[in-house]
Order: structure tokens, then sequence, then C-alpha cells
């Protein structure tokens, strides 16, 4: 059960004249329960390719996603995603924003508003319940973002560089923010980051990916969101001596492959 | 510390192309940086009154005959005389409530045509290839030229003058339509999708509202279009209406008539616009702002 991909390769087709991108080959990746998958790379090795198979808007060219044992057919509700910008409706208010994935399933006004009320709650939006989107903030509107994600009750929860835009003591809070929430509703996660603090940090699991072709390199199993959800502050668990040596590693990974694209 | 520390005392000075320089901090409530951001009430009662008293100006001095403009006292003059007494024995008021039933009809009917068909035009390939070709061929003729074709296919009636104006007005509704389907970010696209919609829910709850800036836009350029081709669909047989006005005064060389029709569509035209303007701000609130 839960989301499987098996040998998934995508090849973009050559345009102006140039070569055809093989943009992932052969990805073996599994995500199941509350598994909680980060993916780390270099630009431009396919981690947005990757997230764009597991919610239904790309087809692979070869190899097969299947959610629940059933072949991804094409986007749905199953798999809400979450966009680094741009994606909200700048003509509705916060909660009609929040409440707009359950307004395309059907959902009728009052049950809609009483659910999104809860998650506005959850993501501190409290007192902005009719504020204007584009009023807000930028770490304000990115958990608009995540709380219509959740609206959903999405069995995989997807995420392009959701804290991208962010500033940093924003951005440590939101990660805060999404591991409780994460711990609390037992979602699958996938989760697409450029800071290598950021995937350790969350992960319950980590890929890193290498560039041309796109392919995991290198699998590892973290412990530190079980360590901070157990009770231990997050600063302190980014400065174990454990944390900052995996960190080490890895930037060393990633910094080898940009120089071997350079 | 001395003058010298504020280097900035110099961007302060303010001349007409100030706009062209690095902008100020804006008030609270304003965004930094919109383009053309900023009151412009009072200058635009400055440039009317400007350009009025230039046309008192070189009237009253003599500097050109009645004949060819007349100042504006004779042309205030002739509005309360056929204000009065109507022209050629129709009211004024129904020279008004004509043209502008041609006009405001023929609008209507253009959006109710333009705007579905512009968005099918987007939304669709199919739409878009069959009917790119028929628009794009006569969108750049005037209205002028096939009007002698409307009136040999559809006679001299009300017919031909609305289908004139109707197609004046149908090719900028439907290509700003069609162009603000394009309007929605993929992302906003992407994540309805992702929450399970269909494609009716995707055009219905995020490419039309997004769309509707720019339909507004074009709304607001097709009428523009609209009252320049009433003077030309009124060529034909008219009776009333102020194009007809304007043109049979011509004729006599009422050369007050003729400028006192054209400011009435003016100012009909620009009212117009301004409630477009208003509507387009309770409307989309957030055009440009997202
Ligand atoms: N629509 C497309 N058509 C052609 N090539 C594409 C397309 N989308 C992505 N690519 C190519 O596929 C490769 C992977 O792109 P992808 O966007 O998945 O990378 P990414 O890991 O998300 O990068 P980033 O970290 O910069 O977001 C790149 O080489 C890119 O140029
Ligand atoms: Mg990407």
């Amino acid at each position: 059960m839960g989301l499987n991909i098996r040998q998934a390769s995508v090849i973009y087709p050559s345009a102006d004249g140039r070569p055809p991108v093989e943009a992932l080959r052969k990805i073996d990746l599994e995500i199941v329960n509350d598994d909680f998958v980060v993916a780390l790379g270099a630009s431009g090795c396919g981690k947005s390719t990757l997230l764009s198979l597991i919610a239904g808007f790309l087809s692979p060219s070869s190899g097969e996603i299947l959610l629940d044992g059933s072949q991804v057919q094409g986007p749905g509700a199953d798999r809400a995603v979450v966009f680094q910008k741009h994606a909200l409706l700048p003509w509705l208010n916060v909660i009609d924003n929040v409440a707009f994935g359950l307004k395309l399933q059907g959902v009728d006004e009052a049950r809609r508003y009483e659910i999104a009320r809860g998650f506005i709650k959850l993501l501190g939006l409290g007192d902005f319940e009719t504020s204007r989107v584009y009023s807000l903030s930028g770490g304000m509107q990115q958990r608009v973002g995540i709380a219509r994600a959740l609206t959903c009750d999405p069995k995989v929860l997807l995420m392009d560089e959701p804290l991208g835009a962010l500033d940093a003591l924003t951005r440590e809070k939101a990660q805060e923010l999404i591991l409780n929430i994460w711990s609390s509703t037992h979602k699958s996660v996938f989760f697409i980051t450029h800071s290598v603090e950021e995937a350790l940090f969350m992960g319950t699991k980590l890929i890193v990916m290498s560039p041309r072709p796109g392919r995991i390199a290198h699998r590892f199993d973290l412990p530190f969101s079980r360590q901070f959800l157990g009770g231990t502050p997050a600063r302190e668990v980014k400065a174990s001596r454990e944390f900052i040596a995996l960190r080490e590693e890895v930037l060393k990974i990633i910094f080898s492959d940009e120089e071997a694209a350079a | 510390m001395t003058e010298h520390a504020y280097p900035n005392t110099q961007s302060k000075k303010k001349g007409i192309f100030f706009f062209l320089m690095k902008a100020r901090a804006t008030k609270p409530g304003e965004t930094y940086g919109v383009p053309g951001q900023g009151d412009t009430l009072l200058l635009s009662l400055g440039s009317i009154a400007g350009i009025i008293f230039l046309w008192w100006l070189v009237t009253s001095m003599g500097w050109i005959k009645p004949l060819f403009l007349p100042g504006p006292g004779a042309v205030l003059g002739k509005f309360v005389d056929v204000w009065n007494n109507g022209f050629t024995n129709t009211p004024f008021l129904e020279h008004v409530a004509v043209s502008g039933a041609r006009v405001f009809g023929a609008f209507l009917l253009a959006c109710l045509v333009g705007i579905p068909l512009g968005i099918a035009m987007g939304m669709s390939p199919f739409i878009r290839g069959v009917f790119d070709p028929p628009i794009e061929f006569y969108r750049p003729i005037p209205p002028l030229a096939y009007l002698p074709l409307m009136i040999i296919w559809f006679g001299i009636g009300e017919t031909s003058k609305v289908l004139l104006i109707f197609l004046s007005v149908l090719a900028p509704v439907a290509l700003g339509a069609r162009s603000g389907v394009k309007s929605a970010a993929i992302e906003q696209v992407h994540a309805a999708y992702s929450f399970g919609a269909s494609r009716w829910q995707v055009m219905r709850h995020v490419i039309l509202p997004s769309a509707l800036p720019e339909i507004l836009t074009a709304m607001r350029i097709g009428i523009g279009f609209g009252w320049t081709t009433l003077v030309a669909a009124e060529m034909v047989a008219a009776t009333e209406g102020l194009g007809y006005m304007v043109l049979s005064a011509s004729q006599f060389l009422q050369t007050s008539t003729v400028i006192m029709g054209i400011i009435v569509i003016a100012i009909i035209a620009y009212a117009f616009d301004l409630l477009m303007r208003f509507v387009e701000r309770r409307v989309v609130p957030w055009k440009g702002r997202m």
C-alpha cells in the first residue's frame, strides 16, 4: 500500500535542435505509511519531474507509478501539491482559498468552512480568515497553501520547495509546524528542498539525486525528525554531532555533482 | 554630518519625466513599483481646462474662422438650442437614446458572443484553428470598407447598423478573452487539478477569474471601437442618432453642431469608460498584485 515508483524513466523530447533530456532514469522509490521522503540534489537533477510523475501531471516514458496498487492515471485529490509560489487564487480570501479543494469536491459550504477553519487555526492564521491573500506575507501565503492541501485529506502530500522563498526564521518555524502536522495526521510526504539542513531535519528518508541522467545516487534513513517530535529542541537536533557529520557528507556529494556539471 | 552625507537629495527634484527615475517609497496600502500608480484626477481636470482655454483663445482672437472652428460659447449655445428644440424635428435625447441603443446593444451582443468565443479559442486548439482565420481576416479591415456589403446583404434597416458595430466590437473582445485565458499561473492550474478538479472546474474556478482583468480591458477597448463605428453605421439611411446628427450637420456646414455632437459622443464614451474602470476596481482589486 502507499506509493510505489518502479523503474520510472522520463525523457523530454528534443526541442530547439537540442538533444533529448533524460530527466529521470529508472527510479525506484517507495513512499508508504507515514514516510517523510525528502529529495535533495543539484539544480536540474529531476526533482520536480519526479514530483510531476507522482502528482500525475506527467506520465513516465517507461516504468510505472502505483498508488495503493493501481496505476496513477492523472492528478487527483489523494495527492495534493504545495508549490513554492503563485498557486493561491488572489480573487478569493484566505478561508475560500483554504476551502477551495473541498469546494471542487462538492462539499457544501457550511461543512467546508468548518474544515477550513480547523486547518487555518492549525497553521496559526486564525485572525486572517477574511484577509485577501495578496495582503499576506510570503510565509503566511505559504501556510495558506499548506492548509489548502491538508483540507483535501490527501494520502500523499507533495511539496516542491514549499519553504524556499521564506526567510531563515520563518522557515525554521514552518519546518517545525509541518513536522507537527505530519506527526498528527500520519500522512506520507514527498518533500523537495535545496537546503541540506532542512532535508536532514525533516525527513525520515532522504534521497540524494544526481543529474544527467537524473537518478537516485544515495539513500539515507534519518532519525532527526523523530528526535524533534520526541521533545528535543530543533536547534539542539541540528547542532548534534551526528547531524553535522551527515550534513557534511551530503554536502560533499552534492558539491561533487555540481563540479562535475561545471 | 554634512550635506554630502545624503547623496539622494538630487532625486527629490520632480520633473515631468520623474516617472523614469527611481521611484520613491509609497504610502502604506499601495504597492511599491506598480507601474503608473497614483492619482490623476487633478491633472485630468487641468488638461481639460487647458484644452478649452486654448480653444477659446484661438477662436476669440480670430485666428481661426468660426466656419472651421466655432468658439466654446457658440458650441455651448448650439447645445442648449438642440436640447430645447431638437435636431431635424427629433428631440436631442432621442438622438442620444437611439445611438446609445445601437452601440450598447451591439456591444452587449459582441460580449455575449465574443467572450465565450475568445475563451473557447484560448482553451481549445480546434476552435482556435477554426475561428482564428476569419477573425484575423476581417479585423484589420475598416468598417467603412465592408459597410456596402452589409447594406447589400441586410438592407438599410437597423440590422446592418447594429451588425456593423457588433463586428467592430467582436474582434477586440474575443482576442482579449482569448489571451486572458493565458493569465492563470501554471501553478494555480496544477494546484486545482491536484485537488481533483475536472477540466470544467479548472476553467470555471481558475482560468475564468484570472482572465477577468484582461476581459474587462478588452471590453473597454471594444466599446471604444463601437463608438468609432457609430458614425459610419449611421451614414446609411438613418434619420436619428448622434452620428446622423454630426453627418447631416456637416453637409450644411453647421460646424458648431458637428463639434457639439462629437463632444457629446466623447462624453458618453468617457463616462462609460469611467464606469468600467470603477467596475474593474471593484471586481478585480487584485489585478497586477499577485
Ligand atoms: N518541460 C520540459 N521540457 C524539456 N525539458 C525539461 C522540462 N522540464 C524539465 N526539463 C529538464 O529536465 C531536467 C530536470 O528538470 P527538473 O525541473 O525536474 O529539475 P529540478 O531538480 O526540479 O531542478 P530545480 O532544483 O532547479 O528545480 C532539467 O535538465 C530540465 O532542463
Ligand atoms: Mg524544481
